[in-house]
């Protein structure tokens, strides 16, 4: 299938998945599990992703800029910023492509190819509604709100590597980090998060309900759900970079 | 009643079938029959519109299911049951919720009536005990007999049966067989039982529906079907002989 038809494939399905979400009935129960299996659990890989990032920049800023010209709390500036605006949205989102998109691909590819999505359809549900929906609204709620986390433990981690490598003061790292802040920063977090939810979990639940081949199909549909995802978060990114900045 | 006009199936370049056309009578078990690969299954999801043809029409109670809207189209194959090949059963709810599933979602029943419609379905394929299992834990034939429960709980008109007895061994498929019967008899359920067993096609079916050389090349009663005369026909019935 060449670019062109996957792409109308995809348009298709997503059309579908607007007609029918007002059949809230359908999939009110799976989207309050989703939203659970998207946010509530990916909670912790999100704080260590956050953590980490914020702790990492903290340490290699203080080295790349140890001079007597700088003051320390443009690192607190740097670490807070980049993680506001973009390493909390796009790295968070890298590892959700993993966590949430191959389970996504993986589950519905397994009921396609083990005919689930078929006892769906024979009964009379809409497939698209039951499976799709709840996944693709719930990923763009949670995803959100999990920038929250990855904002609040990056910046945290950054302010702890600060204090315990003893090379950013607590004080100097919080002026650097209201020093350059501004309300427009996290709403362009949060219009990031909204758009790579919707891309992470669309193209993941394209992957996965049409999958084909049994074991081996699924396989392939996880894996490019993945790396899809990644590629087109990527360039999201830089299309809402340049549109937004 | 269900109709099959001229129905004409390929993937891609592979013609499936073509010119295919069939009536199913209310109450009549018809058995599809044919060489692994030869289409039977395809032609089974093209009776609901799981499938759509290249060519062609399905009439169900006078109605061409291609051409109903979205809801209709649904409407309609809820007057189905289907028993797919690998049974097909929610492998993330246990056999209880996957026998009350349909009832939850299309019914507004309490949750008593639920609870005692399931029992009842269980009952009626002989698996009493087994509503609290997660379905990773029941074996070949009890899935296949779930799942007959899952497909019969909303009293459909036509029941489809996608190879009931493959991969089972001779007891359990003609338990299996049985229960077709039996749904049959007591629910005066049409029939459409997708098979290669030969068995089968004997013990639960009024006519028989043979595909080959991609086209419907023979259908007419089971009683006829010995002495046909087809060329075709008569291998494939002495083949299956040959395995017994």
């Amino acid at each position: 299938m060449n670019a062109f038809q996957e792409i109308g494939k995809y348009s298709s399905l997503l059309y579908q998945a607007l007609r029918s979400s007002t059949e809230i009935k359908t999939y009110r129960k799976s989207f309050f599990q989703e939203m659970v299996k998207i946010g509530y659990d990916s909670v912790p890989i999100i704080m260590l992703t956050g953590f980490f990032t914020g702790s990492v920049m903290t340490i290699q800023s203080s080295y790349q800029l140890d001079s007597a010209f700088i003051p320390l709390s443009t690192i607190g500036a740097i670490v807070s910023e980049s993680i506001l605006i973009e390493l909390a949205a796009v790295i968070s989102s890298l590892v959700l492509a993993g966590k949430v998109g191959a389970r996504i691909a993986t589950e519905l590819g397994t009921m396609r190819v083990t005919e689930q999505v078929d006892a769906l359809e024979s009964m009379g549900f809409n497939s698209v509604s039951f499976l799709v929906v709840p996944r693709v609204l719930a990923g763009i709620l949670m995803f959100p709100v999990l920038y929250i986390v990855a904002c609040v433990f990056g910046v945290g981690g950054g302010l702890l590597a600060g204090i315990f490598t003893g090379t950013v003061p607590v004080a100097d790292f919080l002026m650097g980090a209201r020093m350059y802040f501004t309300p427009w920063t996290l709403i362009f977090g949060f219009v990031k998060m909204f758009v790579f939810g919707f891309i992470i979990t669309s193209i993941s639940s394209y992957k996965g309900y049409f999958a084909t081949g049994g074991a081996e199909g699924v396989g392939t549909s996880t894996t490019e759900a993945t790396v899809l995802s990644c590629m087109i978060v990527l360039l999201a990114d830089f299309v809402l970079a340049a549109l937004l900045l | 009643m269900i109709e099959i006009k001229n129905l004409t199936k390929s993937f891609g370049d592979l013609l499936v079938w073509e010119d295919v056309s069939l009536t199913i009578e209310d109450g009549e078990t018809l058995a599809i029959i044919g060489r692994s690969g030869c289409g039977k299954s395809v032609l089974l999801k093209h009776i609901n519109a799981l499938l759509y043809p290249d060519e062609g029409s399905v009439l169900i109670d006078g109605a061409n299911i291609y051409e109903q809207d979205y809801v209709t189209q649904r409407i309609l194959r809820q007057k189905f049951g289907i028993l797919f090949q690998g049974s097909a059963l929610f492998d993330s709810i246990n056999t209880f919720e996957n026998i009350a599933f349909p009832l939850r979602y299309f019914t507004s029943m309490a949750e008593s009536e639920i609870k005692d419609t399931v029992m009842n379905a269980l009952e009626q394929v002989n698996l009493e005990n087994v509503h609290d299992k997660e379905t990773a834990e029941l074996s070949g034939g009890m899935r296949k007999r779930v799942g007959l429960a899952r497909a019969i709980i909303l009293e459909p008109e036509y029941i489809m049966y996608d190879e009931p007895t493959s991969g089972l061994d001779p007891q359990t498929s003609d338990e299996i067989n049985k229960l077709i019967i039996n749904m049959a008899d007591s629910l005066g359920i049409t029939s459409i039982v997708v098979t290669h067993d030969m068995h089968s096609v004997l013990d639960v079916a009024d006519k028989v529906a043979f595909l080959d050389d991609q086209k419907l090349s023979w259908h007419g009663t089971v009683e006829n079907m010995r002495k046909s005369g087809h060329e075709a026909l008569s291998r494939f019935v002495k083949a299956s002989e040959y395995q017994i």
